[in-house]
């Protein structure tokens, strides 16, 4: 079986200025299967959040391939992408980043927007969602009326809502203080065992704790790349 | 979609309303001015309309008359007198009926009261040709024309400025120091555009020649009935050859006289009308023209504003186009907004002028105007709004989700 995620020699180099460039990340090879939880660690700088771009598929590589089910995203123009982060990517930020003059449902039910599915069906998933991560009762609040934990159990759910391949979460404590962070994380370790693949930045080890594997990088390459549980597949 | 991103930027507006507000003034101005100036303008056309038609289409008005330059110095003399007018009736198989009419201002007395007012010599089918009829007593007949008396008739207006019982027939007023009796009041025809109508008096044709010697003869107009409204063309063009012929006038002299139709001051009055549209249409150009830059100044404040929103969308999947509808229907509905407030206020504005108006048909403003506002404002926002879509079409998602 191929991995869901398939990563080979990938090197992503930014220009600065005239003729210095910068590679963010350089010969990154990874596979990542389906069901896993990956947590992805370094210090700032270390291109973890390049990489993490890369997986989300809002960004491509320089040079080397990236396959996502079985599909090549390195040579994808934005609009092919926008359409597969619709479908496979479920992002969780560390800010959260929902619309403030929306309400919960109808920030759960952005990207069924733009995946052009029925007002009625929308509203139904994005409803199922918010009662899959315990906020059946805060529906129709704004985020201004909620508190952090509940802002990112909407960012969740959103996440959630249109069934990814993968939900990849950045930093999804760090707004957050320890005993709400640790629900978040309760959370995600549920919707891991539901069958969801995480792939989880951070630079707390704390937090990778709750991965299954941990990939360590540095100055652009993974340094350790550490399985914790064994696939349970 | 639409329907989603219209929702988005009515919120998007209301949860900016005094933003939205100021932006939207140029519009708002702009298409209240086509309002209330196309509702006046047509109101006023539509008063002269009516007031031609009330006067009979069909009426024709020959005057002496001098052309312009050199060849009309080179006519000499110009006299025109009522035998034309005979002429006129004689040959012109398009024309009904004719009345002389001559005219001079003055004083017009009745006990201590008294007054200026036109004092017009016509024949008794003056009713017929003007299509106007007295509404008390009698107009003056044949015999009073025949026999020169000092008969008169006079408009309603004159009744109250001279305090006239309210029967005033058989009294006697001073036209110039000579006693006339009333024999008839002409029915009310209010006011046209502020000026009275009916402030006149009317005295037989012959007793008015009488009164004011050769040189007013001399210069006597006409007022001539067309057969049928179809005919006033042909009925002008026959006048215009009998009278050159009568005259003696060489095919490359100009006339001494001048033929005037209803149809051709209406004509004027049409061209006017069009002419005060034209200038109207391009101040309001401008105020469209500054409403929409004021539209995309802060349309691209709302997308710096927005950065984040947008690299959000994008991430969850919007594509360009996604964002592009949506900035673009956001600019637009903002036009719209303007451009139905606008469309508000001129009617307004129009409905307000209609009241101080007198004599006005009642307040219209006629469909393709609002079609014109809504087709405008909304132009304007797709125009001015289509840049900042743009620019936030093309926003990267990784910095717009980085932005702060």
């Amino acid at each position: 079986m191929s991995a869901l995620i398939d990563i080979k020699d990938v090197t992503k180099s930014y220009e600065m200025g005239v003729e210095t460039q910068v590679k963010a990340l350089d010969g990154v090879s990874i596979a990542i299967e389906q069901g896993d939880y990956v947590a992805v660690m370094g210090p700032s700088g270390s291109g973890k959040s390049t990489l993490m771009n890369l997986i989300g598929c809002l960004d491509t590589p320089s040079t080397g391939s990236y396959t996502l089910k079985g599909r090549e995203i390195s040579s994808m123009n934005d609009d092919e992408l926008a359409q597969i982060r619709n479908k496979e990517i479920g992002f969780i930020f560390q800010t959260f980043n929902l619309l403030p003059r929306a309400d919960a449902v109808q920030n759960v039910e952005l990207p069924l927007v733009y995946a052009g599915i029925s007002r009625k069906e929308r509203k139904h998933k994005a409803e199922q969602a918010l009662d899959a991560v315990g906020l059946g009762s805060r529906k129709h609040h704004r985020p201004n009326e909620m508190s952090g934990g509940q802002r990112q159990r909407v960012a969740i759910a959103r996440a959630l809502v249109n069934n990814p391949s993968i939900l990849l979460a950045d930093e999804p404590t760090g707004n957050l203080d320890s005993k709400t962070g640790e629900e978040i994380l309760a959370l995600m370790d549920d919707l891991h065992r539901n069958g969801n693949t995480i792939i989880l930045v951070t630079h707390e080890d704390d937090l990778a704790q709750h991965a299954w594997r941990v990939v360590r990088l540095k100055d652009g390459q993974i340094v350790s790349d550490v399985r914790n549980r064994p696939m349970s597949d | 979609m639409v329907l989603e991103n219209l929702f988005m930027a009515l919120k998007a507006i209301w949860a900016n309303k005094m933003r939205s507000m100021l932006t939207t003034l140029g519009i708002v101005i702009g298409t209240a001015a086509v309002i209330a100036v196309v509702s006046i303008v047509q109101g006023f056309s539509q008063v002269i309309t009516n007031e031609v038609q009330n006067l009979g289409s069909n009426t024709i008005i020959v005057e002496p008359f001098r052309p312009p330059g050199k060849e009309g110095e080179k006519l000499g003399k110009i006299t025109m007198t009522w035998d034309d007018g005979q002429a006129v009736m004689r040959t012109c198989p398009s024309v009904t009926v004719a009345t002389p009419i001559v005219q001079q201002f003055g004083e017009i007395k009745f006990a201590d009261e008294s007054s200026q007012y036109p004092i017009l010599g016509v024949q008794p089918v003056f009713q017929d040709v003007r299509n106007y009829y007295v509404e008390r007593g009698r107009f003056f007949g044949t015999l009073d024309e025949s026999g020169r008396t000092d008969t008169c008739v006079i408009g309603h207006g004159v009744l109250n400025e001279l305090k006239l019982p309210k029967n005033p027939i058989g009294r006697d007023i001073l036209v110039g120091g000579r006693a006339f009796r009333i024999v008839g009041v002409m029915e009310p025809k209010g006011e046209l555009l502020g000026q009275e109508l009916d402030k006149f008096v009317l005295i037989p044709y012959a007793t008015a020649i009488g009164m004011w010697g050769h040189e007013v003869a001399d210069n006597t107009a006409f007022l001539v009935r067309a057969r049928t409204p179809e005919l006033v063309d042909q009925a002008a063009d026959e006048i215009e050859n009998t009278l050159r012929v009568r005259h003696r006038l060489r095919p490359e002299q100009p006339s001494d006289f001048k033929v005037s139709t209803q149809k051709e001051f209406l004509k004027t009055i049409n061209k006017i009308a069009n002419g005060v549209t034209y200038v109207v249409a391009g101040v309001v150009s401008i105020a469209l023209l500054v409403g929409g830059i004021g539209i995309m100044n802060i349309m691209l404040v709302s997308v710096t504003e927005r950065t984040r929103e947008i690299g959000l969308r994008k991430a969850v999947g919007a594509r360009r186009s996604h964002i592009l509808a949506q900035f673009v229907i956001e600019a637009v509905t903002l036009a719209l907004v303007g451009g139905i407030f606008g469309i508000a206020m001129g009617i307004g504005v129009g409905a307000i002028a209609a009241q101080l108006i007198p004599n006005w048909p009642g307040f219209f403003v006629p469909p393709w105007a609002l079609a014109l506002s809504f087709g405008f404002s909304s132009a304007v926002g797709l125009f001015f709004g289509i840049y900042p879509a743009a620019k936030a079409s093309r926003l990267d998602p990784i910095e717009s989700l980085r932005y702060e």
